[in-house]
C-alpha cells in the first residue's frame, strides 16, 4: 500500500497551495523540496522583488515632495539595507509556508526528487539533503517543479553572478550598478529596470519585438514605454542582441536593429529573456511524458500522459504566473481527491509593478482583431479622475474590450498607479461572466481611481460621464 | 380618491373579461364587498372592494373582454386618510393579494420592459440561476436555461452550459420553435370559404386550452397503455355501498370508484405520481387526482386533493360539488390548479377507448371508457363480462413503461375487485 495518496514535487506557489488543498481534503500528503519552502515565487521571485520596487517608488516619491508641499533636507538610500528588506521579507515568508505545512500535517521532504516507474503512480526517489536516498509511492505525484532563467550561452547571455545577471544576482547584488543594459522587456525586465532606474542607474532595456511589454496590449506598450522614457530609461526595440561580451568592469552587448548595429556599454546586464522549464534530471524521458517545447503537457484536469502523474505551475506551460500555479494545484487536488469539477480555465491576470503599473486581462484588442471578433472598445484617462488628481497620481489609462455581439467584458488593460490593485474588479466580471450591463450597474466608490474602471465600461457604450 | 385595478384571479392570468358589474356609480361600497364578476380562461370570479367609498366612476363597461391586469376599472372616493391612487404594481402583487398561487405559477404579466436583457426569469416559481452572459447568450439563440443544467459553482448555468446546448439541437430547438407563433393560414387560403360557416370567438377558457395542450402534445414525449377491466365486482360493491350510503343522500359513481382506486395505486406506485421538471423528478406526496368535466365551451379539471386518505363517501361528495361548481364557472384556482394525475371519462358517451393529452406537469393522465358486456375468455371457454378499457398517458420523461404498466397492474385488481382497496 502506498504510503502518501499525493506526493507533491516542488515548493513553490503551486505546489505547497496543491498541498495545503488535497490535505485540506483529507489526503495524506507530503511535499518535496531541494532548495527553499515556497519556491522561486517568494524566495527570488514575486515577493523579495515587490520589496525591492517599494523602495524604488519611496525613494522616487522623495524627488516630488515639492509638489505635495513638502521638503527634506537630506535624501538618500543604503543599497544594503534595501536588499536586506527584500530579504528579511522573503526569510518571513519562507517560514511562514514552513507553518502551514505543519499545521496541515503535510511532510517536507527537503532533497532532490526524480521518478521511477511505480504502480499506480511514479514511484518517487529522493536524494535527500540530509544525505541518502528515500523512495516513496502514493497514487497520485504533482509535478510542480517550476521553471529557471533562461540563458543563451550561444551569445554570451548566461548569468555569472558577476557582470551578467539573472534574476537571482539582480536580487542581491553586490553593490550598486551606474548603469545597466536589460535584455528582455517582459515584466520582469521592466520591474528590475524600474528599480535600478528609481534608484538613479542608467537602464537601457533591449527587447526583440517592436514595442516593450509585448504581452501587453499596443496602447499600453506605447503608453508604458512613454511613460518609463520621462523616468529616464532607454529603449531598443525591435532589436536583435547579438552578443554580450564582459570584461572586468563592464559588459559590452552588441544588437542588431534596422538601422544597423550598435555596441551598449554598462557596468552590468540584467538578462530577462524568459525561462525554461525545470523539467531536466526528473527521469520524465524515461517514463514518456509527453512534453511540448520543454513544457510538461497536460489536460483540463492537470494530468499528463502517465497515469497518476498530474503537472501544474510554471514547468506545464504558460502564463508563467504564480497564481495561475496556485489555481491549476488547487484544481489538480481536487481532482485526485475525487471532485469532478468541469476543466477550469479561469481568466489569469497579469501584473507589472513598475512605475508606472501595468495590468491586464484577457484579450488584447489585437488578438480580438486576429479571431475577427466584433467588439466594442471604451477608454478613460486617469487624469480625469478625481483621486487621481487629489493623490498626483493622474498618470496612465482604463482600457475595456468587450464583445460587441453578447456584451461579455473579454478585456481589460490598465496602466497607472495602483492598477494591480484594482485588476481584481475585472477579473471578477469575467469570472462571473459579466456583461456591459452588469458593470455599467455596479456602484464604484467614490473617491476612487476604480471609478476610471466604470467609466472606461461606460465609455465602451457612448455612456461614459467625465469626458 | 381610489382606482380599482383589474385583479389578476390565477397566476397566469393576463386579460380576462369584466363580466358584470354589483354596484353602480353612486352606491357606497364596504371593504369586502363584492362589486363585480370577473371571467378568465378557466373561471368567473367574483371581485371584492379592498377599500370602502362611493363609487365615482365605472371605467370599464360590464361585458368587455380583453380587459388587461391592473388596469383602472373603476374609481372610489376615499376619505382623506385613503392612499393616493394606485400606481400599477407589478402583477403578481396583486395575484398574490387575490389568490394563492398554485404550484405552477407562471410569469404574471410583467413584461414592462423588453429592451433589457431579461433579469432573473422567475418561470415555474424557481429561479434560474445563471450568470449574466449565459442568460443574454441563452437569449439570443433561443435556449430554454430551463432545459440547460449548470456545471458552475453550485449547478449555476455558465456560458460554456449554453453553448453546449447551442450545439445539441435537442435541447435548442423546441425552445427555438416555442420561440416564434407557429404560422397558421387563414381559413380562406384553406379553401373554406368566408361566409360559409359561423365564427365563435375564442375565449379565454379556448385560447388556454389551444395552447396548453399544443405545448404539452408537441413538447412532451407521451405514449398510451392501454388494459382492459372487468367491472362487474365493481358494479356489485357500487349497488351495496350506496344502498349503505343512501340515507346519507350520498350517491357513489363508478367514476368515483376509479378516482380512488387511481389515488391507491398511485400510493402503491408512488413512481408513477411524479412531475418532470429540469431540476428533477419531483414525486408528490399526495394523489391530487384531477376529474376532467365538460362545460359549457371547453372543459376544467376540479382536483380531489390527497385522494388517497379519501373515503368514497368524500370523494363523491366532493366531485359532485366541484362538478356542479366548475360547470357555473365558480371554482376557485386552488380547486383547478396543481393536481398531480388525472382522469378523463368518457364512458358516458359509449367511448370504447381513447388517449388523453397530458396536463403537464402530470406525468401521467388516464381515459376511462364505457363499461359494457363483452365476450371474455375464461379458461378455454367463453363468457360474458362488462369490460372497461382504460388507456393511460404517460410522460416518457418521468413514467416509463414499465412504470406505467405497473401502475395498471396495481389499478386492474382494485377497480375489478374494490374491496382489496381497503387492503
Amino acid at each position: 500500500m502506498a504510503e502518501f495518496d499525493l506526493i507533491v514535487i516542488g515548493s513553490g506557489p503551486g505546489g505547497y497551495v496543491a498541498a495545503i488543498r488535497a490535505s485540506q481534503l483529507g489526503l495524506k500528503v507530503a511535499i518535496v523540496e531541494r532548495e527553499n519552502l515556497g519556491g522561486i515565487c517568494l524566495n527570488w521571485g514575486c515577493i523579495p522583488t515587490k520589496a525591492l520596487l517599494k523602495s524604488g517608488e519611496k525613494y522616487e516619491s522623495l524627488s516630488h515632495l515639492k509638489d505635495y508641499g513638502l521638503s527634506a533636507d537630506t535624501v538618500g538610500f543604503d543599497f544594503d539595507a534595501i536588499i536586506q528588506r527584500s530579504r528579511n521579507v522573503a526569510k518571513q515568508l519562507n517560514s511562514g509556508v514552513g507553518f502551514l505545512m505543519k499545521k496541515n500535517k503535510i511532510e517536507v521532504i527537503e532533497g532532490t526528487a526524480r521518478l521511477e516507474k511505480g504502480k499506480t503512480a511514479p514511484k518517487v526517489v529522493i536524494d535527500l539533503k540530509a544525505g541518502g536516498n528515500r523512495t516513496i509511492e502514493a497514487k497520485a505525484v504533482m509535478l510542480a517543479v517550476g521553471a529557471r532563467a533562461r540563458a543563451i550561452p550561444q551569445i554570451g547571455l548566461e548569468a555569472d553572478g558577476d557582470r551578467i545577471w539573472a534574476y537571482r544576482e539582480a536580487m542581491t547584488p553586490k553593490f550598486m550598478p551606474k548603469s545597466v543594459v536589460v535584455i528582455g522587456s517582459g515584466a520582469i525586465g521592466i520591474e528590475f529596470g524600474s528599480f535600478y532606474r528609481a534608484l538613479g542607474a542608467e537602464v537601457t532595456v533591449v527587447e526583440a519585438v517592436d514595442r516593450i511589454m509585448p504581452v501587453e496590449d499596443i496602447e499600453i506598450s506605447k503608453a508604458a514605454q512613454k511613460a518609463f522614457e520621462k523616468r529616464g530609461m532607454k529603449f531598443r526595440v525591435g532589436c536583435k542582441v547579438n552578443s554580450v561580451k564582459k570584461s572586468t568592469r563592464s559588459v559590452a552587448v552588441s544588437i542588431n536593429s534596422a538601422n544597423g548595429d550598435e555596441t551598449l556599454e554598462a557596468e552590468v546586464c540584467i538578462s530577462a529573456v524568459g525561462i525554461t522549464a525545470n523539467t531536466d534530471g526528473i527521469g520524465l524521458e524515461a517514463l514518456g511524458v509527453t512534453m511540448d517545447r520543454g513544457h510538461i503537457t497536460i489536460d483540463g484536469h492537470c494530468r499528463t500522459n502517465v497515469p497518476g502523474l498530474y503537472a501544474i505551475g510554471d514547468c506545464a506551460g504558460a502564463p508563467w504566473l504564480a497564481h495561475k500555479a496556485s489555481h491549476e494545484g488547487i484544481h489538480a487536488a481536487e481532482h485526485i481527491a475525487g471532485f469532478r469539477t468541469p476543466n477550469v480555465h479561469s481568466p489569469i491576470a497579469g501584473c507589472t509593478y513598475a512605475q508606472p503599473q501595468v495590468a491586464s486581462v484577457g484579450v488584447t484588442e489585437q488578438q480580438a482583431k486576429e479571431e475577427k471578433r466584433e467588439v466594442r472598445i471604451g477608454r478613460f484617462p486617469f487624469k480625469v479622475n478625481g483621486k487621481a488628481i487629489a493623490s498626483g497620481e493622474t498618470e496612465g489609462f482604463v482600457k475595456t474590450i468587450f464583445d460587441a455581439k453578447t456584451g461579455a467584458l473579454i478585456g481589460a488593460h490598465m496602466i497607472g498607479a495602483e492598477v494591480t490593485e484594482m485588476i481584481q474588479g475585472y477579473v471578477t466580471a469575467i469570472t462571473l461572466e459579466a456583461t456591459e450591463e452588469d458593470i455599467h450597474g455596479i456602484v464604484y466608490p467614490h473617491p476612487t481611481m476604480s471609478e476610471a474602471m466604470h467609466e472606461a465600461a461606460l465609455d465602451a457604450y457612448d455612456r461614459v460621464i467625465h469626458i | 380618491m381610489t382606482d380599482i385595478l383589474m385583479p389578476a384571479l390565477s397566476p397566469t392570468m393576463e386579460e380576462g373579461v369584466l363580466a358584470k358589474w354589483h354596484v353602480k356609480v353612486g352606491d357606497t361600497v364596504s371593504a369586502g364587498q363584492v362589486i363585480a364578476e370577473i371571467e378568465t380562461d378557466k373561471a368567473t370570479m367574483e371581485v371584492e372592494a379592498v377599500d370602502e367609498g362611493e363609487v365615482l366612476e365605472i371605467l370599464v363597461e360590464a361585458g368587455t373582454e380583453g380587459v388587461k391586469v391592473n388596469t383602472p376599472i373603476a374609481r372610489l372616493a376615499g376619505d382623506d386618510a385613503a392612499p393616493a391612487p394606485k400606481k400599477a404594481e407589478p402583477a403578481k402583487d396583486e395575484a398574490r393579494a387575490v389568490s394563492k398561487p398554485g404550484p405552477r405559477p407562471e410569469p404574471a404579466a410583467d413584461k414592462a420592459d423588453t429592451t433589457q436583457a431579461p433579469p432573473a426569469p422567475a418561470k415555474d416559481g424557481e429561479r434560474i440561476f445563471a450568470s449574466p452572459l449565459a442568460r443574454r447568450i441563452a437569449a439570443q439563440n433561443g435556449v430554454d436555461l430551463k432545459s440547460v443544467k449548470g456545471t458552475g459553482p453550485h449547478g449555476r448555468i455558465v456560458k460554456r452550459d449554453v453553448e453546449g446546448a447551442k450545439g445539441g439541437t435537442a435541447a435548442a430547438s423546441p425552445a427555438a420553435v416555442q420561440g416564434e407563433p407557429r404560422k397558421v393560414q387563414s381559413l380562406a387560403q384553406m379553401g373554406i370559404p368566408d361566409g360559409s360557416y359561423d365564427l365563435v370567438p375564442l375565449d379565454g377558457m379556448r385560447k388556454a386550452i389551444a395552447r396548453r395542450l399544443t405545448d404539452s402534445f408537441r413538447d412532451v414525449p407521451h405514449f398510451p397503455l392501454t388494459i382492459d377491466c372487468e367491472i362487474d365486482g365493481l358494479l356489485e360493491a357500487r349497488a351495496q355501498v350506496n344502498a349503505l350510503l343512501e340515507p346519507q343522500g350520498i350517491k357513489v359513481s363508478v367514476n368515483d370508484f376509479i378516482m380512488k382506486a387511481v389515488a391507491m395505486a398511485l400510493k402503491a406506485v408512488p413512481e408513477a405520481n411524479a412531475s418532470y421538471s429540469p431540476e428533477g423528478i419531483a414525486l408528490h406526496h399526495h394523489a391530487d387526482v384531477a376529474m376532467a368535466v365538460a362545460i359549457d365551451g371547453g372543459l376544467i379539471t376540479p382536483i380531489i386533493r390527497k385522494a388517497e386518505t379519501k373515503s368514497l363517501a368524500e370523494i363523491a361528495t366532493e366531485s359532485k360539488d366541484l362538478a356542479r361548481r366548475a360547470r357555473d364557472r365558480k371554482l376557485k384556482p386552488e380547486e383547478f390548479q396543481g393536481g398531480t394525475f388525472s382522469v378523463s371519462n368518457l364512458g358516458m358517451f359509449g367511448i370504447k377507448s381513447f388517449a388523453s393529452i397530458l396536463n403537464e406537469p402530470q406525468g401521467a393522465i388516464m381515459s376511462v371508457g364505457a363499461g359494457e358486456k363483452r365476450p371474455v375468455v375464461r379458461g378455454d371457454s367463453l363468457a360474458i363480462a362488462t369490460v372497461m378499457t382504460v388507456t393511460l398517458t404517460c410522460d416518457h420523461r418521468v413514467v416509463d413503461g414499465a412504470i406505467g404498466a405497473r401502475f395498471l397492474q396495481a389499478f386492474k385488481p382494485m377497480i375489478e375487485n374494490p374491496v382489496t382497496m381497503l387492503a
